[in-house]
């Protein structure tokens, strides 16, 4: 092949370079930290009693309170519980009302952007250890609601503890990316469903993120869709989280729901582990919601083999 | 090697295969294992009352409620040797933390037979007395299995 003129090479270059920039440049805007904006939530007025519900839906205290912490000491979200994963060591923070230690100072639109698009305040990333990708699903009503609940929580000066995690995930910015990957703007479960099996997919995805445990991860940390519920390695331990889809979890709708109010299998052997602290809370909801998640996990594809 | 030799060593494989199965779990672990078994079914005579799945009957109430309470009071000495956890072991779910955290273990043990000799006296007493004195018992149920007891 002929050598390209001096000129021309100049061009191919300079073309190469754009073109990287261009690359780069896009990658670092996809990477970007999402927010919501103030006109998104304009016209929303939060209920606290129903924002209630909202709290033990999506499990906050169930992470954020202490650990064993019962009763009334589940509303103190001091944080301190540690998660030990492939990826390293995650702490959970403060998220009481205190104004230096917890969220206290938080705007309503700083609460929504942390839980609809994983955003600090500071505007970096969090680690998807918190579950926004399922909150991201979540009414915007039922997070304003879910804010004035929080209005009214105790606060507490438990400083929040650092995580403990190495290169490269300690840069957050490679957060973006696996957003980029990860996060969705529909439902695992799709296709016609009636108005309860909807309720309960509501419930289930959006809020109590039953995923997060029940569905195998992808070398990366990304929920695997594909195998929705099909039960997954201890994500923070050892044992297997085992699969809720209906040709795995033979137990009847009833005894679904019961089990999500009085912690007792079918046979009466107790729940373990995280479903505990999971337990607690459904048994906040309504009989209705806890048969609604039973009827949606009754929907769910086979896992197969 | 010829049919009958492989045939031969097919089947010392295989038996030798189930005698290693047979003998994996300690006889202190089918011990403990069994109590809780025993306080499974009490649990869900009462369960079950407690759920509208049966009709509440007061003797059967009180009776399985003091099952309960004589589970709680078997001395646990023998039932957890050092080395029978779920790292060291197949066959079991107790986690390492249970020898990490003696006291808290026993301290647990203890809480379930204050729940159960509450509900013992409450058993009799109506359906809605017992179904208020269960849920305490499956709360210390399931503070034991959500510190010290591995998922499936």
């Amino acid at each position: 092949m002929r050598p390209l003129p001096r000129a021309r090479m100049r061009v191919l270059f300079a073309s190469f370079a754009v073109i990287g920039g261009i690359v780069l440049g896009g990658a670092w805007l996809a990477t970007a930290p999402g927010t919501v904006a103030q006109a998104d939530l304009a016209g929303l007025t939060g209920d606290p009693v129903a924002g209630e519900i909202v709290f033990w839906a999506a499990g906050c205290a169930s992470c954020h309170a202490a650990s064993g912490a019962q009763g009334a000491a589940r509303l103190i979200l001091e944080g301190g519980q540690r998660f030990a994963t492939d990826f390293g060591t995650f702490v959970a923070p403060n998220i009481s009302m205190h104004p230096a230690h917890g969220i206290g100072r938080w705007t309503q639109v700083e609460f929504i952007t942390a839980l609809q698009h994983g955003t600090r305040p500071d505007g970096r990333h969090y680690y998807p250890a918190f579950p926004y990708a399922a909150y991201r699903l979540a009414e915007a009503q039922d997070l304003v609601d879910l804010w004035a609940f929080w209005q009214g929580l105790p606060s507490s000066d438990t400083p929040s503890q650092p995580h403990e995690i190495g290169l490269p995930f300690s840069i957050r910015r490679s957060v973006g990316l696996w957003n980029v990957l990860n996060l969705h703007d529909d439902f695992a479960l799709t296709g016609d469903l009636t108005v309860q099996q909807a309720r309960g997919r509501y419930l289930a995805e959006a809020l109590a993120h039953c995923g997060e445990c029940h569905t195998p991860r992808d070398a990366l940390g990304g929920l695997d869709r594909s195998r929705w519920m099909a039960g997954a390695p201890n994500p923070s331990g050892s044992g297997v989280i085992p699969a809720l889809t209906p040709d795995r979890l033979r137990w009847s709708e009833a005894e679904i729901a019961a089990y999500l109010n009085d912690g007792f299998t079918p046979d009466f052997d107790s729940a373990g582990g995280h479903m505990v602290a999971v337990i607690a809370n459904m048994a906040m909801l309504t009989e209705a919601d806890r048969l609604a998640i039973a009827a949606y996990l009754k929907a769910l594809p086979p896992a197969g083999d | 090697m010829n049919t009958r030799s492989a045939l031969t060593a097919m089947t010392i494989m295989a038996l030798t295969t189930t005698a290693s199965f047979a003998q994996d779990v300690p006889a202190a672990v089918e011990a403990r294992q069994g109590q809780f078994k025993l306080m499974a079914l009490n649990v869900g005579v009462l369960g079950n009352m407690a759920r509208g799945n049966t009709a509440y009957d007061a003797n059967q109430a009180t009776a399985a409620a003091a099952n309960l309470v004589a589970v709680s009071m078997l001395d646990q000495s023998f039932h957890w040797p050092e080395g029978t956890d779920e790292m060291s072991i197949e066959g079991t779910r107790a986690l390492p933390a249970i020898w990490e955290n003696t006291a808290d273990f026993g301290m647990k043990w203890q809480a379930f037979g204050a729940a159960a000799t509450g509900l013992a006296a409450e058993a009799g007493n109506g359906l809605d007395a017992m179904r208020a004195a269960l849920g305490p018992v499956g709360g210390t149920c399931g503070a034991c299995h959500d510190a010290y007891r591995a998922p499936q």
